[in-house]
């Protein structure tokens, strides 16, 4: 008999990072172990999969490990493929996908750049936010929602893929973020589609059962705010 | 028209001869437009409005930016002489390895050769940690980061190969030493001797002497 597919998630339940992959693995259904790892004290196995890093998410497939949550998505669309498809099979929409992702990417830095000392760091922080969301807004609307707007049968559990998942993530506890730093990211005016697009996405079952709880993140980034981190 | 490739490029840049090389060792014909940065033009603005960057790959009319992304299509599309392992795993290893050369790379390489003189030692130091991870854990005791043959792990550390050098001329510290890095070394070496390779090099001292007005650009820039 061969052996079962034995799949462990290392994480940390803040992580946006870390969400991505879970998500992942519950939109494609595949079985799971969740392993909280402390960072401030570094488990021997984080130091052992993730040698050069040192960091989480960490996903160990029969014993190898998968590092880095983009890299992780792509495994496991490759290594699953039934369900749903996380990329879309045509290579230049692959593209578009991978482009967009890593402009999300770069979204969530510049939101990290928030927790910047000074008014005048945190304005220009505030501005780079302003700016990628507006050109996600239009890269999104020409490529994912031609229609112009979300209809009800986009946002579905069964056709996330992973522009889903990265939004869900990264914009999923905007308003934490909103509260944190006294700010506005989401406008439903300047980003009406993002804006109704993330609406939609935390309304879905495996979205809300995934997301770190509203108080508990928000008590994180005003803690992580007062003493002074900087990502 | 149907399936012409174009790319977008500028002679200097690392990231367009990562495309070069990869549609060359694929045998895939295509047209070379140069781009001048000072004065981009109305087709690079409208092919690639968010970054307006080189290289932009254009297949069949449609406009592909970022070269990490262009080398994954160009594997899709022509999956002959392949640039990246077949079995997942062993996928997402040399991904992993593209991902910080992007990320751990280029920072090390800004403070040291754009940074200002007095973080220097430290820079350097910081650069050859990285590249000290490099030659143990990502190269090892292979001849090529892809094994017997070059893939894409190859393409995007040339920069090691052909762009350090005028860098570390300018700056003047030597940092891939042969004793301190005997393998890469020897890596660097066999890239450029490599069949393709060798025949699509930038000219090294062109490099050096487009890196060097530059860099007295950033120095005369009043501070």
């Amino acid at each position: 008999m061969g052996e079962e597919s034995k799949v462990v998630l290392h994480g940390m339940w803040s992580s946006p990072f870390v969400k991505r992959v879970e998500l992942a693995m519950k939109i494609k259904g595949i079985p799971f172990e969740y392993v909280e790892e402390e960072l401030s004290n570094k488990s021997p196995l984080i130091l052992k999969y993730n040698p050069v890093h040192k960091k989480v998410p960490i996903l160990v497939h029969n014993g190898k490990p998968v590092c880095e949550s983009l890299l992780i998505l792509e495994y496991i669309d490759e290594t699953w493929p039934s369900g749903p498809q996380l990329l879309p099979k045509d290579p230049y929409q692959r593209a578009k996908v991978r482009f967009w992702a890593a402009y999300i990417q770069q979204l969530l830095t510049s939101m990290a750049r928030l927790f910047n000392d000074g008014k005048e760091a945190q304005g220009k922080a505030l501005e780079e936010v302003h700016e990628k969301l507006r050109n996600l807004e239009d890269g999104v609307k020409e490529f994912y929602f031609p229609e112009g707007s979300i209809s009800p049968d986009h946002v579905l559990a069964e056709k996330l893929g992973i522009l889903d998942i990265m939004m869900s993530a990264t914009l999923g506890p905007f308003k934490a973020h909103e509260e944190a730093f006294n700010v506005k990211i989401l406008d439903p005016e300047k980003n009406p589609l993002i804006f109704s697009w993330v609406q939609a996405l935390i309304q879905l079952p495996v979205v809300k059962q995934t997301a770190p709880p509203h108080d508990k993140y928000l008590g994180l980034l005003q803690f992580l705010k007062q003493s002074g981190f900087k990502f | 028209m149907d399936n012409e490739v174009k790319l977008h490029g500028f002679w200097p840049s690392p990231f367009v001869y990562r495309v070069i090389w990869a549609l060359k060792l694929k045998g895939i014909e295509y047209d070379y437009i140069e781009e001048d940065l000072a004065n981009k033009s109305e087709l690079l603005l409208r092919y690639n409005p968010v970054y307006k960057k080189v290289p932009v790959l254009v297949h069949a009319g449609k406009p592909i930016s970022e070269s990490l992304v262009i080398l994954e299509y160009i594997e899709e599309v022509w999956p002959h002489s392949p640039l990246l392992p077949k079995d997942p795993y062993e996928r997402s290893v040399a991904r992993f390895w593209i991902n910080f050369a992007t990320d751990k790379g280029r920072s090390a390489v800004r403070s040291l050769f754009w940074g200002g003189g007095d973080g220097k030692k430290e820079a350097a130091e910081q650069m050859f940690d990285f590249l000290k991870i490099i030659e143990e854990q990502a190269l090892g005791d292979k001849k090529f980061f892809g094994g017997n043959s070059i893939n894409m792990v190859d393409l995007i550390f040339a920069w090691f190969a052909c762009w350090i050098q005028p860098m570390e001329q300018l700056v003047g510290i030597k940092v891939l030493e042969p004793s301190r890095l005997p393998s890469l070394h020897a890596w660097v070496k066999n890239f450029k001797e490599e069949p393709i390779i060798k025949e699509n090099l930038p000219d090294p001292e062109r490099l050096l002497a487009y890196y060097t007005r530059l860099t007295s650009n950033l120095v005369s820039k009043p501070t």
